[in-house]
C-alpha cells in the first residue's frame, strides 16, 4: 500500500464552500422572488425580476452540485438526511419548478400572468421555508438505526424546524433586499431599503432565537459554547454577528449601495460558522462524524481530480457572468 | 387498501423521469442542430440559417429551462425514495453523477448565455463555438448519466463489502459492457426525435405557405438527416439488443416473450404474455426466427424466462409491449422517411399536402419511441436496481410509508400536468409565429413587456461593437 493523502478535510471544505455558495447565491434570488409581489406596480415588478433573470439558473445549479456532492463525499449522510426531510425536499423541488418556469412563462403565457406572478413569489418563499426546515431538523438530529433513517417522514416538522424555516425566509429576503438596493435606484431603491430593514429585524430575531434555542435543546452544544475557555474563544462569533446587524441597519438607511448586501452575506457567514462550531465533527448529528460517513478513498480521489480543475473554472465563469450583468437594471432597455 | 411504498416510489420515479427525459430527448438534438445552423451561417452567410437558428433558439430556451427544473428533481429522488440504494451504491455512482454536474451543466449554462445574449457581442465564428459547446455540454450530460445507468444495468469494476459496492476500477465502471451501445442508441434516438420535430415544423411552415425558404430548408435538412439516422438507429438498436442478450439474458427473454429457451427458438410477433401461466396467450410466432436474429444462426441457443426463477423475472407484458411499440414506431419512421425521399426525388415534396400533414402527425413519434425504449430497458432491469445484485425491494427508503409516497406522487402528477401543457403551448406559439428574425418578431403594440431574454438581446444589440 502506498501512503495516501487524507482527503476528508479537502472534501469537507469543498462541500462547505459549495453549500454556502448555494445559500448565498440562490438565497438572494429567492429573496428577490419573495419581495417581488410587494413591488408597487408592474413595471417595478419587471425590474425586480429582471435583476436576477440572467443569473438565477446558474445559482440553482449549486443545489445540484451540493446534493450530489453530499452523496459523493458522504454517501451515508445523504442516505440518512434526505429521506428524513422527505416532505421539505418535496416542497422545495415543486416550489423551485414553479418559480423557475415563472421567469419564462410570465411573458410567454401572458393570459395567466397573475398565476405565474404568484407562483414566482410563493414558490420562492416556500423553497426558502423548506430549506429552513431542512436546516432546523438537521441541527436537531434524526432517528437513525444502523445506516438508515428510521423515524417518520413527519418528524422533521417541529416547532424549532418551522421556526428555522420562517427565519430563513427573513434571511433570504434580507439578501434579496440588499441585492435590489444594488440593482435599482430612486423610489424603487427606497422601497427595497425600507423592506430590507423589516427583513433585518426578522433575521436578527431569528438568529438570536436559534442561538439561544439550540444550546437549550442540546447539552453538547451548550457545553461547546459555554464551557471555559470556549466561551472566551468563541465570544467573537456573537459579537461580530451583533456588529454586522448594526452595520446592516445603518447601511440600509444611508447612501451606501453595496454595504447592506455584504453585511447580509456576513450574517449568513457567521450563522453558518455558528452551526459548524455547534455540530463539528458530525455530519449526521449524534451518529456519524465526517470521517465515519466519508466515501471510500478511491471515490474521493477519482472525483477530486476533476473537481480541482473544474470548480475554479466554474467559479471564474460565475464571476464573469456577474461582471457582464453588473450595474443598475432598467425596464426600457433591459441591462446596460 | 394497502399502499406499498416501493411500488408507489417506482411509479413516482417513472413519472418524474418519464416527463424529464422528453426534454433531453429534444434538447440534446436541438443543441446540435443549432450548432449546425450556426456553423452553416458562419460558413455561407446565408440568412436562412440565421433565421432558423434564432427560431429554434427561442424554443430551445423554453425546453432547456423546463429540463433544468425537472432535472433538479432527479438526483434528490435517489435520496428521498431510494436511500438504501444510495448508501449501497453511492461510492460507485456518485462521482459519475457529480461529473455530469461539473462538466455538462457548467458548459451549458456558460455558453447558452453567450448564445442567447451575445449575437451582437461576438463574431459569428465565436457564436458558432458557443453553440458547439452547448451541444457538447448536452452530450457530456448524456455520457455521464448513461454511464451511471449502464453500470446499474451491467455492473463491473466493483467489489462488495458488507453489502455495499466499492470501486475497484473506474475505467471499467464508466465503460461498463452495455454503456457504448446504450450511449450510441440513446443519443441517436435523441437526434432522431429532434429531427422529426424539425420535419414536422418544416412541413407545417411549408403547408402554411409563409416563410417558404425556411420551411423548405427544415424539411430537407430533416429528411436527409433522417435518411441516415433512422436506418443507423435500427442497426444500433439491434447491436444493443445483442449486448442485452449477452449481459442481461433475463431481460432479453422478457423482451422476446420467450418462456422456454433452447436451440432454434421462435420469434414472438405478437401475443399476450401471461406471467402466472408462464406462456403467451393468442400468440403469433415464427419458428426459428428468434434464434436467427438473436444469434445469427438457425439453431443458436437462447435462454428463456423459465431458465430464471420467477422472482428474478421482470414484469414480462410491460417489457414485451414497450419493445414492440418502439420497434413499430421505428418501422413507421422508416416509412415516413422513404416516402419523403421518393417525393423529393420526384420534385413533389413541397406540394404533397397529404405528406406534409403526415409529417406534422409524425412530430411526436420520436418522443413515443424514447419513452417506449426507456420503459423496455428500465422495466426490463426489474426486479433489480443493480442488475443481478441489488433488488429494487431492498433499495427503497425504509422510513417511507405508503401514504407518504402517495402524497408526493399526487403532487408531482398535479404539478407536471400544469407545467407541461403550458410549456408545450408556449413552444407551439413560437411555431405559429414562424421563423422570423427576433427583432421583427417583437410584439407590435399591446404594451406587452419584453421577456428578460428579448430585453437583454435588445439591450446588447445597442452596445457599440
Amino acid at each position: 500500500m502506498t501512503p495516501t493523502l487524507d482527503l476528508v478535510p479537502i472534501w469537507t471544505t469543498i462541500l462547505a464552500i459549495g453549500v454556502f455558495l448555494y445559500v448565498a447565491l440562490d438565497g438572494f434570488d429567492l429573496g428577490v422572488g419573495m419581495l417581488y409581489n410587494f413591488a408597487p406596480d408592474r413595471s417595478a415588478r419587471d425590474l425586480v425580476m429582471n435583476s436576477i433573470a440572467p443569473i438565477w439558473d446558474g445559482n440553482e445549479t449549486w443545489l445540484v452540485l451540493g446534493s450530489v456532492g453530499l452523496l459523493a463525499a458522504f454517501p451515508v449522510a445523504f442516505a440518512i438526511i434526505i429521506p428524513a426531510v422527505y416532505f421539505p425536499i418535496l416542497m422545495m423541488l415543486l416550489a423551485l419548478i414553479f418559480r423557475g418556469l415563472a421567469f419564462e412563462f410570465r411573458y410567454r403565457d401572458a393570459e395567466h400572468r397573475t398565476f405565474w406572478d404568484h407562483g414566482f413569489a410563493a414558490g420562492s418563499a416556500l423553497a426558502a421555508f423548506a430549506q429552513g426546515v431542512v436546516l432546523g431538523s438537521f441541527i436537531q438530529g434524526f432517528h437513525v438505526e444502523g445506516r438508515q433513517f428510521l423515524g417518520s417522514s413527519l418528524d422533521c416538522f417541529t416547532p424549532f424546524s418551522i421556526f428555522a424555516g420562517i427565519g430563513l425566509i427573513f434571511g433570504y429576503a434580507l439578501l434579496g433586499a440588499g441585492w435590489l438596493v444594488i440593482k435599482t435606484e430612486g423610489a424603487l431603491q427606497e422601497w427595497a431599503r425600507a423592506l430590507g430593514r423589516r427583513c433585518l429585524i426578522g433575521t436578527a430575531l431569528a438568529i438570536a432565537a436559534v442561538s439561544l434555542w439550540t444550546p437549550l435543546v442540546d447539552s453538547h452544544i451548550a457545553a461547546r459554547w459555554f464551557s471555559f475557555p470556549n466561551i472566551v474563544l468563541l465570544a467573537p462569533v456573537p459579537l461580530i454577528t451583533g456588529g454586522l446587524i448594526w452595520y446592516a441597519w445603518r447601511s440600509l438607511g444611508n447612501g451606501s449601495e453595496y454595504a447592506a448586501f455584504i453585511a447580509g452575506l456576513g450574517l449568513f457567514v457567521m450563522s453558518y460558522l455558528g452551526i459548524a462550531i455547534s455540530l463539528f465533527p458530525m455530519i449526521v448529528p449524534g451518529h456519524f462524524t465526517l470521517r465515519q460517513a466519508a466515501a471510500s478513498q478511491s471515490t474521493q480521489a477519482f472525483l477530486l481530480i476533476g473537481t480541482l480543475f473544474l470548480l475554479p473554472v466554474i467559479l471564474l465563469y460565475t464571476g464573469w457572468s456577474y461582471w457582464v450583468f453588473r450595474g443598475k437594471v432598467r425596464s426600457d432597455i433591459g441591462y446596460h | 387498501v394497502h399502499l406499498d411504498p416501493e411500488l408507489l416510489s417506482r411509479i413516482q420515479f417513472a413519472w418524474v423521469i418519464g416527463w424529464h427525459i422528453l426534454l433531453p430527448a429534444f434538447t440534446v438534438g436541438l443543441a446540435s442542430f443549432v450548432a449546425f445552423l450556426e456553423g452553416a451561417y458562419a460558413l455561407t452567410g446565408r440568412h436562412v440559417f440565421l433565421h432558423l437558428s434564432q427560431f429554434w433558439l427561442r424554443i430551445f430556451a423554453i425546453s432547456f429551462g423546463m429540463g433544468v427544473v425537472t432535472g433538479i428533481v432527479m438526483p434528490l429522488q435517489f435520496g428521498t425514495n431510494w436511500s438504501r440504494f444510495s448508501d449501497a451504491a453511492g461510492n460507485v455512482i456518485s462521482p459519475l453523477l457529480a461529473y455530469e454536474g461539473l462538466t455538462a451543466f457548467f458548459l451549458e449554462a456558460t455558453f447558452l448565455g453567450v448564445l442567447l445574449f451575445g449575437r451582437k457581442l461576438v463574431p459569428p465564428a465565436m457564436h458558432f463555438v458557443a453553440a458547439a459547446l452547448v451541444a457538447a455540454g448536452t452530450l457530456s450530460s448524456s455520457f455521464w448519466i448513461l454511464a451511471t445507468n449502464s453500470w446499474m444495468q451491467t455492473p463491473v469494476g466493483y467489489e462488495v463489502i458488507d453489502g455495499r459496492f466499492f470501486p475497484k476500477d473506474w475505467l471499467e465502471i464508466v465503460f461498463s459492457p452495455s454503456f457504448p451501445y446504450r450511449l450510441m442508441h440513446t443519443v441517436s434516438a435523441f437526434y432522431v426525435t429532434t429531427a422529426f420535430v424539425v420535419l414536422g415544423v418544416g412541413a407545417y411552415t411549408v403547408r402554411r405557405g409563409q416563410f417558404m425558404t425556411e420551411g423548405r430548408m427544415m424539411l430537407r435538412l430533416a429528411l436527409w438527416f433522417l435518411a441516415i439516422f433512422v436506418p443507423l438507429q435500427i442497426v444500433l438498436g439491434d447491436l444493443h439488443g445483442l449486448n442485452t442478450l449477452e449481459h442481461q439474458p433475463a431481460k432479453l427473454a422478457a423482451i422476446e416473450g420467450l418462456w422456454v429457451g433452447g436451440r432454434g427458438v421462435p420469434a414472438s410477433i405478437i401475443g399476450w404474455p401471461d406471467q402466472a401461466a408462464e406462456r403467451n396467450l393468442a400468440e403469433i410466432a415464427v419458428p426459428r426466427l428468434g434464434s436467427l436474429y438473436l444469434t445469427h444462426s438457425w439453431d443458436g441457443e437462447v435462454k428463456g424466462l423459465k431458465d430464471f426463477p420467477p422472482d428474478q423475472r421482470a414484469p414480462v407484458a410491460v417489457v414485451y409491449f414497450a419493445f414492440r411499440i418502439m420497434v413499430g414506431i421505428a418501422m413507421l419512421m422508416l416509412a415516413v422517411v422513404v416516402a419523403g425521399l421518393v417525393l423529393m426525388a420526384r420534385g413533389r415534396l413541397d406540394q404533397a399536402r397529404w405528406y406534409l400533414r403526415l409529417c406534422q402527425i409524425a412530430t411526436s413519434l420520436g418522443f413515443a419511441a424514447v419513452i417506449a425504449g426507456w420503459t423496455t430497458t428500465e422495466v426490463g432491469r426489474q426486479p433489480w436496481t443493480v442488475y443481478g445484485l441489488m433488488r429494487t425491494a431492498d433499495s427503497v427508503s425504509p422510513s417511507l410509508t405508503g401514504s407518504d409516497v402517495l402524497v408526493s406522487l399526487l403532487l408531482y402528477v398535479a404539478v407536471y400536468l400544469v407545467i407541461y401543457p403550458v410549456g408545450l403551448s408556449v413552444m407551439l406559439r413560437f411555431v405559429w409565429r414562424g421563423p422570423i428574425a427576433s427583432d421583427e418578431a417583437a410584439p407590435v403594440g399591446g404594451g406587452r413587456s419584453k421577456s428578460p431574454i428579448e430585453a437583454l438581446a435588445a439591450a446588447t444589440s445597442e452596445k457599440p461593437t
